[in-house]
């Protein structure tokens, strides 16, 4: 299963290369021409000589993970986060650290020594730390440099007939998305932008945006699922099972009119269930992308995912189907020249 | 003017669906500019050429407004809401609603233990419906509302729902409507979504390459009880904007105003806003930077569904940029 292989790789904000080159491997074969910009996004154009207006599907290969920022005398590793994560879901965590993905396990102090208050408080980064069974830095240092990255040593599984769970699916959920999109045939350019550093601000796919100047662009995201205990039901954002989320207004973008009602009707004439995003918050590439030059229409379609930016969440594989197909079906209702 | 007021004021046309008050402000220049289109944005972008010795001039007043969109429908046919733009919680509990087919509705709150407990999770819009299956012939999760428009005078103060930042699009419009033989090139946008980040302007002044901007908008005043401290007071004149949050004005544009406010006898007061942004911060930044300020007419209770203003600061600004369409700099 590729979904599998993306979420295994590693790939935090600015180290996508094992992403990059996973997907180019996969793609290679069924684009007209692939490319990598400098900011490290990996642009794809399927049907460049096709008439019509451009079209940009975008999600970003990169996760949020970990850095290592130091070295103590006993070996352990300090870290800080890269991207927005939950510190209360770290501890004890298994981790593989830089390029030699060097096996560790995220530590703290154990219970039974912590006083009273530290119990009540979520630990602090700076009492967090990785150990890698080392007993020096000397030790250490010969398997670790600074500045590494660390990721969630999760493993993909099956949970039942319709779930997965894993690492990363914010967003490889997309990009596995994007690369099943390429097995159908379109009517104009199709460009693909597997895009960097969208979890430390939206950096990469704005600027594959500008070099593209696409007339359209799809935003194949993963977004929070909350329907869990002691969540007021009008305070879900998204639940799994009801469909591929479809985004109004988040902190980054007011989708573009037209192409939501567009993606309701299609949901609506095929028996797709879809569900509006119903929290404003969040954002995703389309912030960057949608206002690149003269504005560029975008909208946001989410897979719902629960318990992301920690190091494992879970989605609906119908969920994904659903999304796959009112995808194609937006994608396939463009014929040459038209919209 | 107040009839222009109190019309535009109660147009529906929250961030992302300004289609209604797009149309409604092309009605009302259309006759008066050579050119007019709605860009990929939504804004609406009117041009009024100039001469070949003139500059070009982007004008923005944001047509968008701040709102309510509806998130869940429970099965008694309330309704719960986020905000889109900036809203506090504090001024919606009593507070009218309507959406764009006119479905009207109210806001009550949840019974609160403290007053402080209030936050918009404890809040509902009632239209009155006895169900789900009822609210939902007329409201869709998804769907934006907007305060009920509320307009009243009292001489030159003026009460609405919206002058933010419709009172900028009456400057603009009743500037278009008068301008004649300019010398300078006029781009006039009627930008969208400018509530959720100034994101119309960004994409308009790309495309327009200005070579000065600027916005007109709305911006508050320190002469109400207890207000905090601000030099800015309603019926003192147009004001001229020095900083706020999104951009300082460049001194090429604020000499500019100040200039023209003295040699054409225009009251004008200078304004430093400590919180807030505009336009300007958009079109300022886009390309190599583009010199840009903001004229701002003085209104209070900002962002609350009664906004004041005094429309002689309105007529203040219109005069001044009738005048900046024949400027030299």
């Amino acid at each position: 299963m590729l979904l599998k292989k993306l979420s295994e790789v590693s790939g935090v904000s600015s180290d996508e290369t094992e992403v990059r080159n996973l997907i180019r491997e996969t793609i290679e074969d069924k684009v007209d021409r692939l490319w990598t910009d400098v900011m490290g996004n990996l642009i794809a154009v399927k049907g460049e000589k096709k008439e019509g207006k451009k079209v940009l599907l975008s999600a970003h290969m990169d996760e949020v993970g970990l850095m290592i920022t130091g070295i103590e005398n006993n070996g352990l590793l300090n870290f800080r986060p890269v991207g927005s994560i939950d510190k209360r879901s770290l501890v004890s965590k298994p981790v593989l650290v830089g390029d030699n993905k060097i096996k560790g396990v995220i530590g703290s102090k154990a219970i039974h020594l912590q006083k009273k208050s530290e119990r009540k408080n979520p630990i602090p980064w700076s009492s967090l730390y990785i150990d890698i069974g080392t007993t020096s830095k000397k030790e250490s240092q010969k398997k670790i440099n600074l500045g590494d990255y660390a990721t969630f040593n999760t493993e993909f599984k099956k949970l039942g007939d319709n779930y997965v769970k894993g690492k990363a699916f914010d967003d490889r959920v997309g990009c596995s998305l994007m690369i099943d999109l390429l097995e159908y045939d379109y009517d104009f350019p199709l460009y693909l932008v597997f895009s960097v550093q969208e979890e430390v601000g939206l950096r990469g796919a704005g600027r594959a945006a500008y070099e593209i100047d696409p007339d359209l662009a799809l935003i194949l995201e993963s977004t929070a699922a909350s329907d869990v205990p002691e969540t007021e039901e009008y305070g879900y954002s998204t639940s799994l099972d009801d469909g591929p989320a479809l985004t109004v207004i988040d902190n980054s973008i007011i989708s573009d009119k037209e192409i939501l009602q567009s993606l309701i009707d299609i949901s609506k004439n095929n028996d797709i269930p879809y569900q509006i995003k119903r929290s404003n918050k969040g954002g995703t590439d389309a912030g960057e992308i949608s206002l690149t030059k003269e504005g560029i229409p975008s909208a946001v379609i989410s897979l719902p995912a629960r318990y992301i930016h920690s190091p494992v969440s879970l989605a609906s594989l119908k969920d994904y189907d659903n999304l796959k197909k009112l995808t194609k079906l937006y994608l396939q209702n463009f014929k040459e020249g038209e919209f | 003017m107040k009839e222009l007021i109190k019309e535009i004021t109660s147009i529906f046309g929250p961030s992302g669906n300004e289609e209604k008050i797009r149309k409604y402000i092309q009605n009302k220049i259309n006759d008066y500019v050579d050119e007019i289109y709605e860009d990929n944005l939504g804004n609406l972008v009117a041009i009024k050429k100039g001469e070949k010795s003139g500059k070009r001039i982007m004008f923005a007043a944001h047509m968008d407004q701040i709102g309510l969109m509806v998130t869940h429908i429970d099965d008694d046919g309330f309704l719960r809401f986020t905000n889109v733009g900036g809203i506090g919680s504090n001024f919606l509990p009593g507070t009218p609603v309507e959406f764009t087919d006119g479905t009207t509705g109210t806001i009550g709150v949840e019974k609160l233990d403290k007053i402080n407990d209030l936050e918009m999770s404890k809040l509902y819009i009632d239209i009155g419906a006895d169900n789900k299956e009822e609210a939902e012939e007329f409201v869709q999760i998804g769907d934006m509302a907007i305060y009920d428009s509320n307009f009243s005078a009292n001489n030159n103060r003026v009460i609405s729902n919206y002058h933010d930042d419709r009172i900028g699009c009456v400057v603009l419009i009743e500037a278009i409507k008068n301008i004649e033989d300019n010398i300078n090139d006029l781009y006039f946008v009627f930008s969208a979504q400018e509530e959720v980040g100034l994101r119309g302007a960004k994409t308009a002044a790309y495309q327009i390459d200005p070579d000065i901007g600027i916005a007109v908008d709305v911006t508050g005043t320190g002469d109400t009880p207890e207000s905090p401290t601000m030099d800015v007071s309603l019926g003192e004149g147009t004001a001229i904007k020095i900083k706020d949050n999104s951009t300082i004005t460049h001194p090429l544009v604020k000499n500019l105003l100040v200039e023209e406010c003295e040699d054409n006898s225009i009251n004008y007061q200078f304004e430093i806003l400590e919180y807030g942004g505009t336009d300007a911060g958009a079109i300022h930044l886009t390309k190599g930077g583009v010199p840009s300020g903001t004229i701002s007419i003085p209104t209070r209770y900002i962002h609350s569904p009664t906004e004041m203003i005094d429309l002689s600061d309105v007529k203040e600004s219109v005069k001044l940029i009738k005048v900046l369409s024949n400027s030299k700099f």
